[in-house]
């Protein structure tokens, strides 16, 4: 263990060593490995973004689930409310078409009873000028007494 | 093992003895047949298994780490790229976490050194004849070698030579950067201006100068001693197998406790050699004062 050119022989070869690896074995791998890391990382964020798309499309959906069901229940709202108002439509409809049923009903009534009073007035009439002639026949002027009764038959 | 013609102590002594080719005392170029010899040979000389070692280890982890940098994908990993990633994430992390700088070179550094540093240490594992025996067989059936003079220390990481060429490289890198970053000027006055102030230069210097003298040395001899002890360790167990059937035994108790324990070491040692390095990097490009 004698200390010769040995110490020289072995300097030279870790030079050589060094300048090897630091030229043509480091570089390229470490390349690769930042080459590497950069992709994770962008993968990485990559999902991270997709995630919080996500959660906004999510809140989105929400929104829109939450505006629909508004609608409905306000068309529901509405429908009710129009229904109703058929209904009382429908209701007033009635009552009016009764009344004017009704109405109608009482003028005809009306009419008949005032068309029976007239053919009443008149047969009255015709019966008392005939019971009087009956009575009468013999001494009475007819047309005298046809004038008479006839005043008398308006008056009724 | 030690047979009966070692001694338990030439047998520690071959196992702690490096392969060295260097210039004999004669003129002569050549393997060092014993450690005399080695030593004789002074400094130009090289430690044939540590460096090839170093080399067929640091070879294998580049090789491994480029055929996967070559067909590596952003999209899901699989198989090797996965070990890679795994490991190069996980020095990434210790370099952010303690270099404050930018610097494309830190990184690629701490990778080499922790990794390389660990392949170095984990041949600690192997078993401890397995490799010199190999390299015995190579030596004298294919070299026509004396046995006893192939030598083969299978862990680089035991050869101080070794660690102290990766602690030199890094004090190279951080003389370098702090006068790159703070200038000639600065890097001077951070060595001879603190703590004390400039009237106490001297005192100053000696004590920055230790503290920068250190980093290179103590990175190397905490590697090189963890190493070398745990190594010594497994030498010693071995003699326990040729000692009778209860040491034996014990031995290999011994041996399977101190192995799982030096898994952590090893690691352990490769990562404080690179977490100090990215230290020593970060504190050579940030103003102190």
């Amino acid at each position: 263990m004698n200390l010769n050119a040995t110490i020289i022989g072995q300097m030279i070869a870790f030079a050589l060593f060094v300048a090897f690896c630091m030229k043509y074995v480091w570089p390229p791998i470490m390349a690769a490995l930042e080459e590497r890391t950069k992709k994770i990382a962008d993968g990485l964020a990559a999902a991270e973004r997709g995630k919080h798309e996500q959660e906004l499309a999510e809140k989105r959906a929400q929104q829109v689930i939450h505006e629909a069901k508004d609608q409905a229940n306000e068309i529901i709202s509405q429908a009710n409310r129009r229904g109703n108002e058929i209904v009382d439509e429908s209701k007033d409809n009635a009552r009016v078409e009764g009344e004017r049923i009704l109405n109608s009903a009482k003028a005809e009534i009306e009419q008949e009873a005032n068309r029976a009073k007239d053919e009443l007035r008149s047969q009255v009439g015709s019966v008392a000028m005939a019971g009087a002639a009956k009575v009468l026949s013999r001494e009475i002027d007819d047309k005298a007494h046809t004038d008479l009764l006839e005043e008398l038959v308006s008056q009724i | 093992m030690a047979t009966e013609t070692l001694t338990s102590s030439d047998y520690i002594r071959h196992h702690l003895q490096n392969l060295t080719f260097g210039q004999h005392q004669d003129g002569s170029w050549g393997l060092a047949h014993d450690a005399a010899e080695a030593a004789d040979m002074g400094f130009w000389a090289i430690n044939v298994d540590s460096m090839g070692m170093t080399l067929l280890l640091g070879g294998l982890l580049m090789w491994f780490f480029r055929s996967v940098a070559k067909k590596v994908e952003a999209g899901v990993p699989s198989g090797a790229q996965n070990f890679a990633e795994w490991v190069i994430d996980f020095i990434n992390d210790s370099v952010r976490g303690s270099f404050s700088g930018r610097n494309a070179l830190v990184a690629p550094l701490a990778f080499t050194i922790f990794l390389w540093i660990f392949l170095m240490n984990l041949m600690d594992l192997l078993p401890i004849d397995l490799v010199p025996e190999i390299a015995k067989f190579i030596g004298t059936h294919v070299f026509g070698m004396d046995p006893h003079a192939v030598f083969f220390k299978v862990v680089p990481s035991t050869d101080p030579n070794i660690t102290f060429g990766m602690a030199f490289g890094v004090f190279a890198l951080i003389l370098f950067y702090s006068i790159k970053m703070k200038g000639m000027g600065g890097f001077i006055g951070e060595l001879t201006l603190q703590p004390f102030g400039k009237w106490a230069m001297p005192a100053n210097f000696l004590l920055e100068g230790v503290n920068l003298i250190s980093k290179p040395i103590s990175l190397a001899l905490r590697l090189f001693g963890n190493m070398y002890a745990g190594e010594m360790i497994f030498i010693l167990i071995a003699i326990m197998f040729s000692a009778g059937a209860v040491m034996a035994s014990l031995g290999a108790v011994l041996q399977v406790g101190w192995a799982i324990f030096h898994i952590l070491i090893i690691t352990l040692q490769a990562f404080i050699f690179m977490t100090l390095t990215i230290v020593y990097l970060d504190m050579a490009h940030q103003e102190h004062h």
